[in-house]
C-alpha cells in the first residue's frame, strides 16, 4: 500500500475530492480505480451529510444524489473494500463528525484501519474536541489528521494547528464554502504568501475554489499541491472528467 | 446539578461548538465577548430601555378567567403576544443587535421559520440602520407569507432556501454558510437556544426577562414566586428557556414543554424530537436530534413554521436527560383546537406555535387551586390561513375522530 505520507513528501500533488456514491456507486467504484492514471496523487473520498454546513451547492446536490443512491457508512466501507482489491491510490475520508458519532466511533476507526484509510478529514471536528476526545483514538488506530486554516486563522493558532497536525495542513483558498469559482485575487496571492513563509513543518495541500490548470498551478507554487472538489463533481456530472483531469497536467 | 453552561458551552453533554474552522475567529470573539458586552452597563441602560419603551415590556400576566373555569384551576398567560412585533423573539433580537454594534459590526444575517424571529431582526436592523438579511425556507416564505411581507418593508433581503425541506434547518444552514463566506464584517443573530457555543446561553440570557418579571408579577397577584407548573411550546427553545430560566433550579415547579407531533408521533411526520431523537450534531451543538441511523438529519414536518425543526436546543436536551423538563407531544390538530379554544374563551389568537403549549392542558391531570402559567410567545395574525383552511374542514367534518382528522392538509 502507498502510504500517503510518502506522497505528501513530494510536490504538485494532485488531489480529487468526490462525492462516494456520486453519481451513482458503480461510478464512484469505477473512478475510484482508474483516477491514478490521470495523474491524480490521491483522492478525498466524501461521506455525504444531508446537511454539509461548509459545503456550496455542487456537493449538497452531489451529496443528496449520493444519499438518494443509498450510500450509507456501511456502503462506503462496501466500496472501498471493491477498491482496495484493484488499487493501492491513497484514499482520504472526508465527512462530518455526526455520522461517525452514530456509526460509534471507535467501530469507524477500526473500519478505516482495515481499508487502509490512512488520513481523515473531519471539517466540523474543531481541534480543540479533538485533542480531548478523539486524538488518543486516532493514534491507537493510525489514522492521520488534517486540519483546515483559513484566510481568517491567526498566526498563533496555525502554529497550534501545525502543531495537531499528523497528516496535512488543508490550506482554504478564501473565506467561502466549497464551490466558488473566482480569478485569483492579490489577497489570496497575500495568504498563500503568509503560509508559504511560515515555513510549516508540516505538508500543506491548498483547497476550496481551485477548479482549472491556473488556479491549481497557482497553488502549488504555495503548497505541496492542490485539491479540486466542486469542479470535479462538476465534471463528473457531465461525463467528461478524464478531459477535465487531462487538462489539469497538460 | 447546574443548568448553566460550563465554560466550553456544555449544559452536561450537549452544547460545545463543532463549526468548521472558517466559522472559528467569529465564534471566538464572540465567545470571549458576549459576557463582557452584556455586563457593560451601558449595555444594561440600553437595553432595558429599549425593552421597555420599544418593545412595550413588562409583558401583562393575564390571568384566563374562563380557561380556568374550563380546567378548574388558576391559569395564567404571560403575553409576549404584546410585545412589539409580536412575539417574545424581539427580547433576543434587542440584546444581540446591541451586542452586534459594540463588537463594531455592519451586516446582521439571520434565520427564521415563522418569520418572527426575521421580522423581529429586520425590525432592530431598521432601528439600528443596519443592513439586514434573512434566509427563510421556501415552504416557510409561503406558509407564513404575511412575516416576509413585513420583512421586506422593514428593509430587509429575504433569501428564499431552497435545500431539504425547505424549512428552518435548511434556512439555519444558508445562514451559516453565509456567514462562511463572510467572515469580517458580518454578525449572525440567531433566534433560538441553538447553534454553537456560545449562542444557546447568550439567548437563554436575552429571554430570561420574562421569567424576572413573571416572578414579580406572580408575587403582586398571588403573593407567591412559584407557579405549579409552567408550559411553554418548544422549536429551538428559546421562549421556554426564557420563561424557565429563573425556575430551573427550583424543582418545586414544574417545567412542562410541549413539542410538534405533526400527524403523529408514528406517522414519519412530526418534529417530536425529545422521543424520536438521539444525541447527534446540529448547527454546531450536539444535542438530541431526529436522524436516521446512519446519521443523515431527518426532514421534519409540524404544521407550525416555528416548531418544525429536527433538534432542540442543548439546554433542553440536558433538561430532558436530568428529568427536569417533562415534554407532551402536540398535533397539528390538538394546537388547532387548543388555538380555537383560547381564541372563543379569552378573545385571543394564538400563534401556531404557542396555541401547542396550550395543547397540553387537556393533557394534565390538573388539581383545583393550582397555578398554571403558559408562555404565550405569540400572536396569530401570521397563521390566520391555517386557522381559516382548518374552521372551514372543521365545519365539513364536525364528527370526525382526531385520528381521520388528519386528512386534513394546512
Ligand atoms: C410565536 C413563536 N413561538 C415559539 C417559536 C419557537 O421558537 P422557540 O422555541 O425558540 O421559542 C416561534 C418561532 O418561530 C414563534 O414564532
Amino acid at each position: 500500500m502507498k502510504s500517503i505520507t510518502d506522497i505528501l513528501k513530494s510536490r504538485n500533488l494532485l488531489s480529487i475530492y468526490l462525492t462516494a456514491g456520486f453519481p451513482t456507486v458503480e461510478r464512484t467504484i469505477e473512478i475510484l480505480t482508474e483516477i491514478e492514471d490521470y495523474g491524480v496523487d490521491f483522492v478525498e473520498l466524501g461521506m455525504p451529510f444531508s446537511d454539509p454546513l461548509a459545503d456550496g451547492e455542487t456537493i449538497q446536490q452531489s451529496s443528496v444524489t449520493a444519499i438518494r443512491n443509498g450510500m450509507t457508512l456501511a456502503n462506503y466501507f462496501e466500496v472501498l473494500k471493491i477498491v482496495r482489491e484493484r488499487t493501492d491510490l491513497p484514499i482520504v475520508y472526508m465527512g462530518y463528525l455526526n455520522q461517525i458519532m452514530q456509526y460509534g466511533a471507535e467501530a469507524f476507526c477500526k473500519k478505516c484501519n482495515e481499508l487502509d484509510i490512512q488520513n481523515l478529514i473531519i471539517p466540523d471536528l474543531p481541534i480543540e474536541v479533538y485533542e480531548k476526545e478523539y486524538k488518543q483514538l486516532y493514534k491507537k488506530y493510525g489514522l492521520l489528521m488534517s486540519f483546515l486554516i483559513t484566510p481568517t486563522t491567526p498566526e498563533e493558532r496555525i502554529r497550534k494547528i501545525e502543531a495537531l497536525t499528523t497528516g496535512f495542513i488543508y490550506v482554504v483558498s478564501s473565506s467561502s464554502i466549497t464551490g466558488k469559482k473566482r480569478k485569483i485575487t492579490k489577497k489570496q496571492q497575500r495568504h498563500y504568501e503568509k503560509i508559504r513563509a511560515m515555513n510549516l513543518s508540516k505538508p500543506t495541500m491548498i483547497g476550496f475554489g481551485i477548479y482549472d490548470k491556473e488556479t491549481y498551478e497557482f497553488a502549488c507554487r504555495y503548497a505541496n499541491g492542490a485539491i479540486i472538489g466542486s469542479e470535479f463533481i462538476r465534471y463528473v456530472a457531465k461525463e467528461n472528467a478524464a478531459q477535465f483531469l487531462t487538462s489539469l497536467k497538460s | 446539578m447546574s443548568f448553566t453552561t460550563d465554560q466550553n458551552g456544555y449544559y452536561g453533554n450537549y452544547g460545545g461548538a463543532y463549526i468548521p474552522e472558517m466559522l472559528h475567529q467569529n465564534i471566538q470573539q464572540l465567545q470571549n465577548n458576549y459576557e463582557k458586552i452584556i455586563k457593560m452597563s451601558s449595555f444594561q441602560e440600553a437595553y432595558r430601555k429599549l425593552l421597555n419603551d420599544y418593545a412595550g415590556r413588562p409583558s401583562p400576566l393575564y390571568f384566563a378567567t374562563r380557561l380556568s373555569d374550563k380546567y378548574g384551576c388558576k391559569i395564567y398567560l404571560k403575553r409576549e403576544d404584546l410585545n412589539h412585533t409580536g412575539s417574545h423573539k424581539i427580547n433576543n433580537t434587542l440584546g444581540q443587535i446591541l451586542v452586534a454594534k459594540q463588537m463594531g459590526k455592519k451586516r446582521i444575517i439571520a434565520e427564521t421559520g415563522a418569520g418572527q424571529h426575521g421580522v423581529a431582526t429586520a425590525t432592530v436592523c431598521a432601528l439600528m440602520d443596519l443592513e439586514c438579511v434573512v434566509y427563510m425556507g421556501a415552504l416557510d416564505v409561503k406558509r407564513q407569507a404575511p412575516n416576509v411581507a413585513r420583512m421586506k418593508m422593514l428593509g430587509a433581503k429575504v433569501i428564499t432556501a431552497n435545500s431539504g425541506s425547505q424549512t428552518l434547518k435548511d434556512a439555519t444552514n444558508e445562514a451559516i454558510r453565509d456567514w462562511i463566506n463572510n467572515p469580517e464584517d458580518t454578525y449572525y443573530l440567531i433566534g433560538s437556544v441553538v447553534g454553537p457555543h456560545p449562542y444557546p446561553d447568550m439567548v437563554a440570557h436575552f429571554q430570561s426577562i420574562i421569567s424576572e418579571e413573571l416572578q414579580q408579577q406572580l408575587i403582586k397577584k398571588e403573593g407567591i414566586k412559584n407557579p405549579h407548573r409552567i408550559l411553554a411550546c418548544i422549536g429551538g427553545g428559546s421562549n421556554a428557556a426564557g420563561i424557565y430560566y429563573h425556575y430551573l433550579k427550583n424543582k418545586k415547579v414544574q417545567l412542562i414543554a410541549a413539542e410538534a407531533a405533526g400527524k403523529g408521533i408514528d406517522s414519519g411526520e412530526s418534529a417530536a424530537t425529545s422521543i424520536l431523537g438521539r444525541d447527534g450534531i446540529i448547527h454546531g451543538s450536539k444535542t438530541l436530534l431526529m436522524q436516521t441511523s446512519d446519521g443523515q438529519i431527518t426532514e421534519p414536518y409540524s404544521i407550525s413554521a416555528g416548531l418544525d425543526y429536527p433538534g432542540i436546543g442543548p439546554m433542553h436536551a440536558h433538561l430532558i436527560k436530568e428529568k427536569r423538563l417533562d415534554v407532551y407531544p402536540i398535533t397539528d390538530i390538538e394546537a388547532l383546537e387548543a388555538a380555537m379554544e383560547l381564541t372563543s374563551l379569552e378573545g385571543i389568537i394564538p400563534a401556531l406555535e404557542s396555541a401547542h403549549a396550550l395543547g397540553i392542558l387537556p393533557k394534565l391531570e390538573i388539581e383545583k387551586d393550582e397555578i398554571i402559567v403558559i408562555s404565550l410567545s405569540g400572536r396569530g395574525d401570521k397563521d390566520m390561513e391555517a386557522y381559516q383552511k382548518y374552521f372551514k374542514y372543521a365545519k365539513k367534518h364536525p364528527h370526525e375522530d382526531l385520528e381521520k382528522s388528519f386528512l386534513f392538509v394546512p
